[in-house]
């Protein structure tokens, strides 16, 4: 069996490791863009704020790939599938064939329709490469402009403040994390945000990038200038189909695939930030580029690949995060809309803590939880499992909310495992 | 007004080993522990302190050390601590003294006055590892003769007998006086063993049921849980009449341990009072108990043994007599050591007489009256040890009933403050919290252990006699002879002085 | 695999398995001196979950298909060779996201010296976890479920 994952982030490792899980003989083949061995892409921000040195941001041992017979192409872009005969093209213009494709090529950046994007000085975020670059120029004294006040934008912030670097966010929503916090949530992790210096101006966009071929400034929408020495655009990140251009392959948002992670050809799959699959909070098709789902989208894919009929059943958006030593556990829906909604919450300001539950039909749909996140899996789990939180849903905001407060037939089915008490 | 009375114990804590881990102050169910937060530091409160020792055996550091409160009243042999302490409390409560457990004055220890033959020269002793050694018992009623026929089939009729693989039985426990985990404790042993427990005066609960071969069903004044399923479900059925803790006064639970299952199963308003009145009310005479026995053998048709208890009285002799005459297949007698769960001070401490006395008595009267054989006796009252159980045996009972012995054998460290209900082991307690303390698989499984280890001793000290089966112990007043004893208790007693 | 699973019938919740996992773990493995005396005191993997009378220990499940490992950015979260769930915290950069993953709420944040997380090992270096061996109930046990 010949199989080939492009790509060679979380998705492509969890394919290969599903692979292995059953098949432990036929040829695996990764076409991988970036020269790198797998690396985690979560860990730049790390590297940026130089809490750690290149070599630690690898995801696996260097030894991962002979130690599952991967034959690794590095630096090597794929540019075409062809799903009649069963093989992907790369640049150079050769061919490989495949038994099973697993399309794990990831997202790139949503870039703004700003004027002078192009020009020297702006920047993305997203990759290895960016962070060395932004690392590089991001000297005390210099003045940065972050578009997008999302994860990846206030990780680059928060990097580059900690270099010694002058930093303003500017964010089109009303808060920032408009993805992963409500607007009381937002408004603590901004003033922790403000209190290193970190400036932040809501409701507003970059229109143009200032500045002859180097950027020395920024047009807001507004009309108001910002100086600066480089920009970050940080507004999100987009599937990354281009492979799939031209082919009958499924693409909606993302490369449509089923439970399975399977396309609508049969014997091609994805899984990653490259895919769109089913949501079981919002209950439809949705990209997620949620680093863990990745990797468990790509292991069924792998395992399906080789033969196995495993399920993903556990789609849907979930972070930890924190800025400046203020962690946050966020998942699910935050800021539901309709009466089909009951939502508990309770804050602690002095002690920035602010705690969120979101339940629809006696179900737990999503949560927040800013600074106190210990345990905050269990919520998780709650959601994956749709488990019915009627009978305890006043505990779920308590400090100690644990299994001790389900009822007794819940709680030993879940802890031991039986069936009755 | 401030109270008189001084802490009975001091909490000794060693801060050199201390690291205020807080198990104490979880464990105290008197809530002597506490965590100081302005100093992070666990500290005791001595004045709640019963000296049960729980704190003491949990502490992962052995840092806690509970001592007796040495403070001294001025040296008087007769105004003992005690003694005046006891008339402070009453003057402060009005109330009758109320304590736990066994009778715990000097009284003589008789059992420490016997002492046992063993073979030399004569008669050799036998080794219990390579011969056989019969512990086994019948209890019941036996036949006057036995008549076959031609052919050697037996014609007589045998009433019902209790058949014990030693001669040993868990005495009367009722539910409510200890948890559930302990009363399972005790049936999962006496199962195990091949023996019996007794239900006491709680009836008995519907999860116990399975146990019911090894289940003597007791039947006291209060009737608590006396229905036909309670009856047939027990091998044996014994009617009290009194106990030995508290002769002439009834059982008593109080409110607060009669909690939903408590008063389930003894068919009574969950939160009341729990009180068996001191006579049974339909027994007035030995013909209302023999109206009562009968009764209990026609609802049963005559399938079970019969046993009776009775505390062991002036004219115990007497009463014996009539038990056995008005038809009771095993007669239990309950020495005034007895532990109960809950009673007056004055009455557990100064009522009753010795065991030992009594089941000598006993023997040797209804030996005289030639109906030794119609009754088993049953000697309770603080049996000890195996020493103990061989002494009563010889002295003339056919098996003995433990309740002490057991109780401490699963956690109890005899602070007799059962009638609270804050019992730190689980056993005489409803409290939930204090009720998952004793797990029944540890407490079966000590049960078991002090059982099989006593019947072993139990083999050594026939063997050393030369007996090789327990029906040649029994009354067999030889193999006794007293030390330090007058000449009147060797009568009583029927046995030897040593060097005779 | 045996794993250890808790019996809420019998737990009194003195916590003692919670004390001796941290002895267990502990430098000089000496009850008096790990408490009195190590700066770094490590947390325990077991964690007594309490709501009078009930209370229950919990720590790690070590699942066959752990959600943390599947989640772990770092690869820090992996399996050992006796399928236990372990952490290199070496790899751990402290990003909590296997505490987001946990549906037992099995993993602590342990911020003492550097970030990573803590949770229960198994004891690779027990014949049996010392929660269980210690427990004064027999409350937890050690066995295989499948």
């Amino acid at each position: 069996m010949n199989y080939i994952i492009i790509g060679n982030s979380a998705a492509a490792v969890g394919g290969v490791e599903g692979i292995r899980q059953i098949d432990k003989e036929g040829s695996i083949t990764i076409i991988s863009e970036e020269p790198y061995c797998t690396y985690s892409r979560p860990l730049i921000s790390y590297f940026l704020a130089g809490a750690l040195n290149e070599d630690k941001m690898l995801y696996r041992d260097t030894d991962f790939y002979k130690t599952n017979g991967v034959n690794l192409l590095l630096g090597t872009k794929a540019l075409s599938v062809d799903t009649e005969n069963n093989w992907v093209t790369l640049a150079g213009g050769e061919t490989i064939g495949y038994d099973k494709l697993l399309i794990a090529t990831g997202g790139k950046p949503f870039m703004p329709p700003m004027i002078g994007s192009d020009k020297k000085g702006v920047y993305t975020f997203i990759k290895r490469d960016d962070a060395e670059r932004l690392k590089a120029i991001a000297k005390p004294g210099s003045k940065a402009v972050v578009i997008g006040g999302g994860l990846i934008g206030l990780k680059a912030a928060e990097g580059l403040v900690k270099c010694g670097v002058d930093v303003t966010v500017i964010e089109l929503a009303n808060r920032i994390l408009s993805t992963i916090l409500d607007d009381q949530a937002a408004a603590i992790v901004q003033g922790v945000l403000e209190e290193h210096d970190i400036k932040v101006i809501l409701n507003n966009t970059v229109s143009e990038a200032l500045g002859s071929d180097k950027v020395t400034g920024v047009l807001l929408k507004d009309g108001t200038q910002i100086a600066c020495d480089m920009v970050v655009t940080a507004i999100g990140v987009r599937p990354n189909t281009d492979i799939v251009c031209g082919t009958v392959i499924n693409v909606n948002r993302g490369i449509v695939v089923d439970g399975h992670m399977r396309t609508n050809i049969d014997n091609i799959y994805a899984a990653g930030d490259v895919a769109e699959a089913y949501d079981i909070v919002y209950e439809d098709m949705r990209v997620t580029p949620i680093w863990p789902n990745a990797y468990m989208q790509g292991e069924v894919a792998g395992r399906n690949m080789a033969g196995d009929s495993a399920i993903f059943d556990a789609g849907f958006a979930r972070n930890s995060i924190s800025f400046f030593g203020l962690p946050m556990i966020t998942a699910g829906i935050i800021k539901p809309i309709g009466a089909e909604y009951e939502v508990l919450s309770m804050t602690i300001p002095d002690k920035k803590i602010y705690k969120k539950a979101v339940i629809k039909d006696n179900k737990l749909v999503g949560f927040i939880r800013l600074t106190d996140i210990d345990r905050a899996g269990i919520l998780t789990g709650l959601i994956k499992n749709k488990a019915d939180v009627s009978a305890f849903k006043d505990k779920l905001l308590n400090d100690d909310f644990g299994f001790v407060y389900m009822p007794k037939k819940q709680r030993k089915e879940k802890l031991l495992g039986v069936k009755r008490i | 007004m401030i109270s008189y009375i001084l802490p009975e114990f001091l909490v000794l804590r060693d801060e050199n080993r201390c690291i205020q881990c807080e198990v104490c102050v979880r464990q105290c169910a008197n809530d002597v522990h506490y965590l100081d937060t302005k100093d992070g530091k666990v500290k005791s409160d001595d004045a709640k302190c019963v000296n049960c020792q729980r704190c003491v055996t949990f502490c992962p550091t052995h840092a806690l050390t509970i001592i007796q409160n040495p403070q001294e009243f001025k040296a008087n042999a007769n105004w003992t601590k005690k003694a005046i302490t006891e008339v402070q409390r009453q003057a402060e409560t009005g109330a009758v003294l109320l304590t736990g457990m066994g009778n715990p004055e000097a009284y003589t220890v008789y059992w420490d006055k016997l002492v046992l033959n063993a073979s030399q020269v004569t008669n050799p002793s036998i080794d219990p590892l390579r011969e056989p050694m019969e512990l086994k018992t019948y209890l019941g009623r036996k036949p006057d003769m036995l008549e076959f026929d031609k052919d050697g089939k037996l014609l007589t009729k045998l009433t019902p007998q209790l058949v014990l693989n030693a001669p040993i039985m868990f005495s009367a426990m009722s539910f409510g006086s200890v948890s559930l985990n302990t009363c399972e404790s005790l049936a999962r042993a006496a199962t195990e063993l091949g023996i019996y427990y007794n239900t006491g005066e709680g009836g008995l609960h519907s999860s116990l049921y399975r146990y019911g071969k090894n289940t003597i069903a007791q039947v006291a004044s209060g009737r608590f849980g006396v229905n036909p399923d309670y009856l047939n479900a027990a091998a044996a059925l014994e009617i009290k009449i009194g106990q030995g803790a508290k002769p002439g006064i009834g059982g008593h639970l109080p409110g607060e341990k009669v909690k939903a299952e408590v008063a389930a199963t003894r068919m009574i308003p969950e939160g009341s009072d729990a009180i068996s009145p001191a006579p049974h009310h339909d027994i007035y005479s030995i013909e209302d108990l023999r109206q009562l026995i009968y009764a209990l053998k026609e609802a049963t048709d005559y399938t079970k043994p019969v046993s009776v208890k009775i505390a062991a009285v002036n004219n115990v002799a007497a009463i014996a007599s009539g038990i056995a005459r008005a038809g009771a297949d095993i007669i239990a007698i309950d020495g005034f050591r007895g532990g109960t769960g809950a009673a007056p001070l004055r009455i557990r401490d100064n009522v009753g007489i010795p065991i030992e006395m009594a089941i000598a008595a006993v023997d040797t009267r209804l030996k005289e009256e030639g109906i030794r054989h119609q009754v088993s006796l049953v000697a309770a009252g603080s049996i000890r040890n195996s020493a103990d159980i061989v002494k009563a045996i010889a002295l003339g009972a056919d098996a003995v009933y433990i309740a002490t012995s057991a109780l401490i054998a699963i956690g109890c460290h005899m602070c007799q403050k059962c009638n609270t209900g804050k019992c730190n082991w689980g056993i005489a307690t409803q409290d939930p919290q204090l009720v998952k303390r004793l797990n029944p698989n540890i407490g079966a499984r000590r049960l078991v252990n002090l059982i099989t280890a006593w019947e072993h001793e139990i083999k050594e000290i026939l063997g050393g006699m030369g007996i090789n089966s327990i029906e040649s112990l029994r009354g067999n007043r030889e193999m006794l002879r007293g030390v330090g004893l007058t000449q009147k208790e060797l009568d009583i007693l029927g046995i030897k002085a040593a060097g005779e | 695999m045996k794993r250890v699973y808790a019996l809420e019938e019998y737990c009194v919740g003195c916590r003692l398995c919670e004390i001796n996992c941290v002895v267990a773990h502990s430098q000089s493995k000496d009850i008096i001196w790990a408490f009195k005396n190590e700066e770094a005191r490590p947390l325990p993997g077991i964690l007594v979950e309490e709501m009078k009378p009930v209370s229950f220990g919990l720590q790690c499940r070590h699942c066959d298909d752990a959600p943390c490992v599947k989640s772990c950015i770092t690869g820090a979260m992996h399996k050992d060779e006796r399928g236990a769930v372990v952490c290199d915290t070496e790899k751990c950069v402290g990003c909590w996201t296997c505490i987001m993953a946990c549906p037992y709420g099995a993993i602590k944040r342990n911020e003492s010296n550097t970030k990573v997380i803590s949770k229960c090992d198994l004891c690779p270096d027990l014949a049996q976890p010392a929660c269980v061996t210690n427990c004064p109930n027999e409350a937890l046990i050690y066995v295989d479920r499948r």
